[in-house]
């Protein structure tokens, strides 16, 4: 009998996405794949409005990480109003690169210990009553604190540099609106133990070592779970440094050969084209010169980890260096590794946060600038999932006549859909009874790059986990839930 | 106090000037009454209704009505509080009024109002009318958030007293109208007056949004007539 499982809502991911998997007569997977299925439109109503509103409406594409909006939308105006990248005043860059570094310590901090270490800590196969952050505090209080706290204090970073935790004003074309009072700094400074950044610094080193003491115990599960070659790329420091903010753009293959060699962002056209299929709201973006069957890439931390050099912190340096020896300093393309990378780039966050924090820049008075006004501008940056874009037109009137937007979990598409038919293959071909850990373990491989489906076609949602078993005629046989 | 007149504010004893409207006396004595189409210097128009009280038992714009002796004036009862608050949710669905992305937020009386008014979800349908935003060569003018208080129209004048800004059409489609030439030549000083006087998002210079940060807006820490309040 051919079947269709249906996974819907996918869970502990931001929005909404389904995954259905088709079986053959044998059992066997046919077919798997990742829908999105919410549409919103940012690219069309941001039209007609006025330039300098963008950083501030775009962001109001997700709660999440609103950051990353705002600061792709404000790059791009930087660039429309001539003060393109490296022209800002060196307070406006820090200021921007505090709140960006904060948004990713607190996004990441949020995925890792409140979406993802129940898999982790639990198994894939425990009962979904303990698997998820209320049972973590249950049975690791210290770990759920850690967590919480990590969140907290990129929250409060991102609120003392955009006026608000979510959805602030911060970043304006050409530059910011304010600057940190010194009582603001020697808030994140000084404040007692643990709410001050070198708590944070030792606590991103020790949920490294927690995944390192997982990983040893469960090598063969962690470096084997939907391991599959890709192509990967991400922006990097002109060095090759690591860089969320800025630099140019970086992809490498399977095998680390170069295949987009730091390019201008400005001209990301050149480079990077999306496919529509019709299954799904979601678009497939691929490099034009490997076209669409091979140029699909993956994006986010296990991609940036392949792409750059180096990390410029010392700690996370250090936990860079022995990551990429474990496969010898080329690619990793083992998914779950992506924890591994995300916790590298939790500590190198908190690093460089603290570096901004001692920085005199971050409490100057020059904070915007003006320069020779242009008609189009893209801005790029490495928000927590991945590469974020942004590109915009306006008129002479200041309006915006186009946007084009690819958000990081719109990069990652085709990584879903390869990792989804990984597992589906690995755990649930031929299997005569479908578990519950078994679909687990379809999410867990989409969990583990942290998608953001409101972000990607953009609304929020409960997510329930509805399985549908329907025969070859379509009828619905079973249903279960959890 | 021979030359004052006498008159009370739900039972308050007040005092004012002679010649001084409901709305000036109230202030005078740290009573405040809402208003969106009156500004300070400018002729009252009391087009709004916002302000009404009831003046001796009659309904009465207070920026229009001069204060008499023994005048007994209704402002903060349930009833003229409901008005208002039912004046200030037509306002809202009249327009599109986005406040999370209007770089007015924080800044815009309307918005305050609806803040001190605690208006959560209007009781009348949005109408989601569809307008237009028109370009000129120093500012927008967006007519989605417009609500036809005429302050431009009364403030922004060239030197030799020509409006700017006028009004145009009747009822539902009144709209305020621009005078291409005349807006033209405006100064960046007169294009920052007209936005500071609009009470809303409507008039919105360009190039310098969202440069108040946060915190520092004008009703980021206390509400619309807390300082008119701290006077009694």
């Amino acid at each position: 009998m051919v079947r269709k499982i249906t996974i819907e809502p996918v869970t502990r991911v931001e929005g909404h996405g389904k995954v259905t998997i088709h079986l053959d007569e044998n059992g066997k997977v046919a077919q798997a794949r990742f829908h999105v299925v919410e549409f919103r439109g940012f690219e069309r109503f941001v039209q007609g409005r006025p330039y300098w509103e963008i950083p501030v409406l775009v962001q109001r594409l997700c709660g999440i990480c609103p950051v990353s909006h705002h600061l792709a939308g404000a790059k791009a105006m930087d660039v429309i109003v001539g003060v393109g990248p490296g022209k800002l005043t060196p307070t406006a860059e820090k200021i921007r690169r505090l709140m960006h570094y904060g948004q990713i310590l607190q996004s990441h901090s949020l995925h890792f210990f409140h979406l993802a270490s129940p898999d982790l800590l639990f198994g894939f196969d425990a009962d979904p009553a303990i698997r998820n952050i209320i049972g973590l505090a249950k049975s690791n209080k210290e770990l759920a604190v850690h967590g919480v706290i990590l969140r907290k204090f990129g929250q409060e970073i991102i609120k003392a540099t955009a006026g608000k935790k979510i959805h602030g004003t911060g970043a304006i074309p050409g530059g910011v609106n304010k600057s940190l009072t010194s009582e603001e700094r020697d808030y994140f400074l000084k404040s007692p133990a643990p709410f001050n950044v070198d708590t944070m610094i030792e606590w991103a080193q020790q949920a490294i070592e927690l995944f390192k003491k997982i990983h040893r115990e469960n090598r063969q599960v962690i470096d084997n779970f939907a391991h599959f070659p890709s192509n990967h790329l991400s922006l990097v420091r002109k060095d090759g440094a690591l860089d969320f903010y800025h630099g140019v753009l970086r992809a490498v293959d399977a095998d680390g050969r170069k295949i987009l060699n730091d390019v201008d962002y400005q001209d990301y056209l050149e480079y990077i084209a999306e496919e529509v299929r019709p299954w799904s709201y979601m678009k497939f973006p691929y490099l034009k010169k490997l076209g669409k069957e091979k140029g699909w890439y993956r994006v986010g931390p296990l991609a940036r980890l392949n792409t750059c050099d180096y990390i410029p912190s010392p700690r996370a340096q250090k936990e860079f260096e022995e990551y990429k020896a474990y496969t010898d300093g080329k690619p990793n393309n083992r998914t779950l590794h992506s924890h591994w990378a995300r916790l590298i780039e939790i500590l190198h966050a908190a690093e460089v946060i603290k570096e901004l924090l001692l920085d005199p820049d971050i409490t100057g008075g020059k904070l915007v600038k003006k320069g020779r006004k242009k008609h189009e501008g893209v801005g790029l940056l490495e928000a927590p999932r991945g590469t974020l874009f942004h590109h915009y037109r306006i008129n002479d009137d200041d309006q915006v006549i186009m946007a084009n937007l690819i958000v990081s979990t719109t990069n990652n598409n085709e990584a879903y859909n390869q990792a989804v038919k990984y597992v589906a293959e690995e755990f649930i071909s031929g299997k005569p009874e479908i578990t519950e850990g078994m679909l687990n373990r379809v999410e867990v491989a989409i969990r583990a790059y942290d998608p953001c489906l409101s972000c990607a076609t953009h609304a929020v949602g409960q997510m329930p986990l509805e399985v549908d078993l329907y025969d070859s005629k379509g009828q619905l046989i079973d249903r279960k839930r959890k | 106090m021979p030359d004052k007149i006498k008159f009370t504010i739900d039972g308050k004893d007040c005092y004012a000037e002679p010649g001084q409207t409901i709305y000036e006396a109230a202030k005078a004595n740290g009573v405040f009454i809402p208003v969106l189409c009156h500004y300070e210097g400018l002729k009252p128009v009391g087009s709004c209704r916002i302000c009404s009280v009831r003046a001796n038992g009659r309904w009465m714009t207070s920026c229009t009505q001069p204060v008499t002796n023994g005048m007994v004036i209704e402002n903060a009862t349930p009833e003229v509080e409901a008005y208002r608050k039912a004046i200030i949710e037509m306002l809202f669905v009249e327009g599109n009024h986005f406040c999370p992305t209007c770089e007015k937020s924080g800044n815009c009386e309307l918005q305050a109002l609806a803040y001190r008014y605690q208006i959560m979800v209007p009781q009348f349908p949005y109408l989601f009318p569809k307008r237009e935003i028109e370009a000129f060569p120093g500012f927008l003018l967006e007519h989605n958030r417009c609500i036809q208080c005429q302050r431009c129209v009364r403030a922004i004048q060239t030197e030799d007293g020509q409006k700017i800004f006028a009004l145009k059409n009747r009822s539902k489609d009144l709209r305020i109208n621009v005078d291409l030439k005349l807006a033209a030549r405006m100064t960046e000083k007169e294009v920052q007056k007209a936005m500071d006087i609009c009470p809303v998002g409507a008039i919105l210079k360009k190039e310098v949004g969202f440069r108040i940060p946060i915190g520092k807006r004008k009703y980021d820490q206390k509400p619309i007539g807390s300082e008119v309040e701290e006077n009694k």
